[in-house]
């Protein structure tokens, strides 16, 4: 048995009180406790990319922080980027480009993508590529994930 | 994940009491880039573990004074590389900050976190050490100043005695213009640890420091007084001898997965003579003070 502490996150724009096992990650707590199962899990070690979400603004690994750290922040998820039910431009330039093919690492791509693009709107590839350099896609689909994230740049999305 | 206790103190004097009630079951976690990953192999097995970043006196921040700028604990690389001082001050620490992991690391690794895990290829060591920064450990008799190249020990052992912690990161200004280059060698560019990296700084006076890790059991700094490397009018043929007395230490792990002991020896040298070229030129164009 574990400890449990009771925590308020922000988590896209509403508020949550949790009561969560210390350690339990902040991962285990989106998926688990909050159904949020858009963020995945994967390397569970920080390499890979698949459950970046972002708190307080940056994007983080959700496997490798701990749910009580998240407490009094906010959260985002991929959930948080649709607004009510319709993509957003980053998220249709995505499909426009066909960059998810199997999928898997696509919610952690756009969330670091939109991130770049909340503070740097007009990336360069290069840019593009650092930013996204902690994001693996086992698909190899990069360049169409870079296509995407210029195209919904420029503002080129259908 | 195994089961574990867990604290949030608000003050330096209750992070240390933590610290002193726990002895060694208690482990202190910054941004956990290095101990989750711990507590969930297996190998980092606490009772229980202190978060630091609900401490007031250690909230991050980057504070300067005319000695210099100190780098809290709950300093974050991001921070470092995004800080406008810190890239004009000491743009070699700025190189090593920003390739630290991706940038979901660099959102949560601490610069003290980094020097405190004291893994011998922390890319922030070499330049701390050229620039000659100091740790502010915090601890029950109260704080003292340890020079980095003294802090770290081993891998995964610093000098901080029982209780100790570290509060703090002070990076001198250079009492004169100063030209500095961080360089490390990987796999791939991209998240990877390094297989060599390597810190040179020179001033005026002709005095070149120069540290480099991945090499041993921690970074190793070297100071060539003799006027000789920093001189750019010196050929490369006559600087060799030199190089090789401050290499003298390295001695890479023979069974790395990184990369092989010759191909590491073989790599330093070249870092070494870049960097020393690099650091050479930003000092002639005025360097950093
Ligand atoms: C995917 C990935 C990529 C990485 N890439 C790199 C890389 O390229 N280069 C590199 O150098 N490192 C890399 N790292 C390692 C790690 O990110 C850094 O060492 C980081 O700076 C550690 O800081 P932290 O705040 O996360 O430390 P934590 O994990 O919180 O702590 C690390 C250790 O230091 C101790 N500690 C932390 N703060 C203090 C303090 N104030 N006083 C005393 N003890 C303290 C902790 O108890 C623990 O033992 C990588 C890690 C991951 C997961």
């Amino acid at each position: 048995m574990s400890d449990i502490l009771d925590i308020t996150v922000v988590v896209n724009g509403i508020e949550r009180n949790l009561e969560v096992a210390v350690n339990h990650t902040l991962l285990d707590v989106l998926r688990d406790q909050l159904g949020l199962t858009g963020t995945k899990e994967c390397c569970v070690e920080g390499e890979c990319g698949a459950c970046t979400v972002t708190m307080n603004g940056r994007t983080i690994n959700s496997c490798i922080t701990l749910a009580v750290e998240a407490d009094g922040a906010e959260i985002g998820t991929v959930e948080g980027l649709a607004d009510h039910g319709h993509l957003s431009p980053l998220q249709q330039a995505f499909l426009d480009t066909a960059a998810p093919q199997c999928g898997f690492c696509i919610p952690g791509q756009l969330v670091s993508a939109q991130a770049l693009l909340d503070r740097n709107p007009n990336p360069t590839l290069e840019e593009v590529q650092e930013a996204l350099g902690g994001n693996l896609c086992r698909c190899a689909g990069y360049r169409q994930i870079t296509d995407a994230v210029l195209a919904a740049a420029a503002g080129e999305t259908s | 994940m195994r089961a574990f206790g867990y604290a949030r103190p608000e003050s330096l004097e209750e992070a240390i009491g933590l610290l002193e009630e726990h002895g060694s079951e208690a482990m202190l976690l910054a941004g956990g880039t290095d101990l989750m990953l711990g507590l969930r192999g297996g190998w980092s097995k606490p009772r229980i573990v202190v978060d630091l970043k609900r401490v007031r006196e250690l909230a991050s921040g980057i504070e300067e004074s005319d000695a210099g700028l100190t780098v809290s604990a709950a300093t974050v690389m991001t921070d470092i590389t995004e800080d406008r001082r810190m890239q004009q001050r000491f743009p070699a620490l700025v190189e090593a900050a920003v390739v630290v992991g991706s940038v979901q690391i660099r959102n949560r690794a601490t610069l003290a976190g980094n020097i405190c895990n004291c893994s011998p290829a922390a890319d922030t060591a070499p330049p701390l050490m050229v620039y000659g920064a100091v740790v502010i450990a915090a601890g029950p008799a109260g704080t003292r100043r340890i020079p980095v190249e003294e802090f770290m020990v081993g891998p995964g052992k610093t000098a901080l005695a029982a209780a100790e912690l570290v509060a703090a990161i002070e990076v001198p200004f250079p009492p004169e213009p100063y030209g500095a280059a961080y360089l490390r060698h990987t796999r791939r560019k991209g998240t990877d640890l390094a297989s060599v990296t390597l810190a040179c700084g020179v001033d005026a006076s002709g005095t070149t420091r120069l540290a480099y890790g991945s090499m041993g059991p921690r970074p190793f700094l070297e100071i060539d007084g003799t006027g000789v490397l920093a001189d750019p009018k010196v050929p490369d043929e006559a600087k060799a001898p030199l190089f090789e007395t401050i290499f003298a230490k390295a001695s890479p792990s023979p069974t790395s997965m990184r990369s092989g002991p010759e191909y590491r020896l073989a790599m330093l040298r070249v870092l070494g003579a870049r960097a020393l070229r690099t650091a050479i030129e930003r000092l002639a164009e005025g360097g950093s003070k």
